[in-house]
């Protein structure tokens, strides 16, 4: 009987905010959060499920709030007259529920896009495709929270030390027509700015990247707007078509207007690129 | 799967043997007295504090979370007496843990302390900082250490308030006042602790102190016994410092979680563990795994028997993993 009531008092709270939780879990239409966003970014369109355009990965319980993988797959290949145009990436109970606008293109191949995400409290996690004016949604529970509160960089003097570094990378090129998997890292602290300083109680300067542009043999590829609901170091992986071989380029630019950029050059003779990343 | 010899089992001291002098001291009754409000009936265990060698004492903590039963108190901790002062060796996950170690020393000892020394920025070695204030010490630390708190003192604050509850009340962040950036000596009166800032390992804040007088090291969370090993600043950097602490001429170490007689073998019990995570993420990532890819499928050695893997193995692999990537 004792153990029974200290658990009950201990964690009271916890099971408060878990049954909340619940709720919200059951129905993904019901957040507030979320019939704000759509009215604001979406105003009134309807929304059909993903089955047939998008399959969202998540993780059912994050091992860290501050790293949550989440992978989107395509579920059909990106045609001149038919592919994802756009794609939203929303965190609804994150301070910024926007994490990612995805701006894609045919010549991505495959409007596949992998990223990790910091999660503040439990959340439906969303990626909304646009496809030939209309708007497909998958929605995926995730457990985590402290995502966007918790401490920023394991090692903050080698953060500094290293900022902007970036890497620009793909896999070997097959045919020229065959889709490969591109990624792009960039080492940034990705900082909302929301912790607060204990000694002078006031608020870190926010250093969080904005946009994120590809281009490929001179043209648009992918682009994205993007800010600190991604994870620290962003990391980004996607897809483009070889074609004849040509030059990536990668431009970053962050929330103090700091630029950063990177190239790669594919020679499909020779399979692979070498990178030319700061 | 190759069989890996089985990791050396932590054992209790022997009885008489000078590492094993237990002493029971009156706090059993202090204890039950400053918990009796919330824990009627429930016998609770007693801060029990150990003599690893002549003036050395040693509180170990519980391997579990951080829980309003355990008040915290998850993390080894510890003193030692000089003819002048004392200076006491991380402090416990709240202050009322941190006032049950100056009542052990106080059951020891009259003398001053003179120093708080915290081995690195963990909410459960240093949130027992504030029990210490009255007797106006110089709080010690690395020198990235007071930078630490500040930037994940709000996190670490509202974590133990959250899982502990009512025990961790006054709990507040006590910043360093004197940081090393190298080594620096530290004399108690007729005895000199050594103490070294190792670069990034276990976290950015890592600081060792070894008592030349009894050749006790304390280790702080650089050597993890029984408990998981954590990653919580460079997988790297942690496989590099623990090969140089080896050199160290030590007769005993204390661990920040768990114990044990042979340190070099839990030692090297360790590096196995994150010697073969980063082979394994490596191979993952040669492998063009993604993060989630290779969270579920890396796992480590079952007979090695770490406690709190289920809370903190997988997020190890994703610390190295997000590591690693950088140096393919």
């Amino acid at each position: 009987m004792h153990n029974r009531l200290r658990v009950l008092s201990a964690t009271a709270g916890f099971w408060l905010t878990l049954s909340g939780a619940a709720l919200g879990q059951d129905n993904p239409d019901a957040s507030p959060v979320w019939r704000a966003v759509r009215a604001d970014l979406f105003s009134g369109m309807p929304i059909a499920p993903a089955a047939d355009v998008l399959v969202l990965e998540t993780p059912k319980r994050a091992e860290d709030a501050a790293i949550v993988p989440v992978a989107i797959h395509a579920q059909f290949p990106q045609r001149a007259d038919h592919y994802i145009e756009k794609l939203w990436l929303i965190v609804d109970n994150n301070p910024s529920p926007i994490a990612a606008v995805f701006h894609l293109t045919p010549q991505s191949g495959r409007a596949d896009i992998e990223t990790r995400i910091r999660v503040e409290q439990y959340t439906y996690v969303r990626a909304v495709a646009l496809v030939d004016g209309k708007l497909y949604m998958a929605a995926n529970y995730v457990k985590a929270s402290g995502g966007c509160s918790a401490p920023a960089s394991k090692d903050a003097a080698a953060a500094r030390a290293t900022l902007g570094r970036m890497r620009l990378r793909a896999d070997e090129i097959g045919a020229a027509d065959q889709p490969v998997l591109a990624q792009l890292m960039i080492s940034h602290p990705n900082d909302s700015g929301l912790a607060m300083d204990q000694v002078t109680r006031t608020y870190a300067v926010p250093h969080f990247v904005r946009t994120v542009e590809v281009r490929y043999e001179g043209r648009p590829l992918m682009s994205a707007d993007v800010d600190f609901s991604i994870s620290e170091n962003p990391n980004f992986r996607f897809f483009f078509v070889p074609g004849h071989g040509g030059e990536m380029e990668a431009k970053v630019v962050d929330n103090q207007d700091l630029e950063f950029t990177a190239s790669i050059k594919f020679d499909p003779a020779r399979r692979g690129a070498v990178s030319t990343a700061r | 799967m190759n069989s890996r010899p089985r990791s050396p089992a932590a054992r209790p001291p022997e009885p008489g043997a000078a590492a094993g002098l237990r002493l029971q001291l009156g706090i059993a009754a202090l204890a039950a007295l400053a918990w009796s409000g919330a824990w009627a009936g429930s016998a609770k265990p007693a801060f029990a504090v150990e003599k690893a060698a002549a003036g050395v004492y040693v509180h170990y903590g519980q391997q579990e979370e951080m829980t309003p039963a355990n008040a915290g108190d998850v993390a080894n901790m510890g003193f030692v007496v000089g003819e002048r002062c004392v200076a006491v060796i991380d402090t416990g996950g709240t202050r009322a843990v941190g006032r049950m170690l100056r009542a052990a020393i106080r059951e020891v000892t009259p003398l001053p302390v003179c120093y708080v020394i915290n081995t690195h920025v963990h909410p459960d070695h240093v949130f027992g900082n504030a029990a210490f204030l009255d007797d106006h010490p110089e709080y010690v630390g690395h020198a990235h250490l007071a930078e630490a708190m500040r930037r994940r003192g709000p996190t670490y604050l509202r974590a133990v308030l959250r899982d502990v509850g009512s025990p961790a009340e006054g709990t507040t962040l006590v910043l360093p006042t004197r940081s090393v950036a190298d080594t620096m000596r530290l004399d108690l009166g007729g005895r000199v602790l050594d103490l070294r800032a190792w670069p990034t390992a276990h976290t950015d804040t890592d600081l060792t102190v070894f008592d030349e007088a009894s050749g006790v090291l304390w280790l702080g969370d650089l050597l993890f016994v029984g408990h998981i090993p954590v990653v919580d600043g460079s997988l790297q950097g942690f496989i590099g410092v623990i090969s140089e602490l080896k050199s160290i001429p030590a007769r005993q170490a204390i661990p920040g979680h768990g114990r044990t007689d042979g340190w070099l073998g839990a030692l090297a019990a360790e590096a196995g563990y994150l010697e073969r995570l980063r082979t394994d993420v490596r191979a993952a990532l040669a492998a063009k795994k993604s993060l989630a890819e290779a969270v579920d499928s890396i796992g480590y050695d079952a007979s090695e028997a770490w406690l709190l893997a289920d809370r903190f193995h997988r997020r190890n692999v994703t610390a190295a993993y997000a590591e690693l990537e950088w140096a393919q």
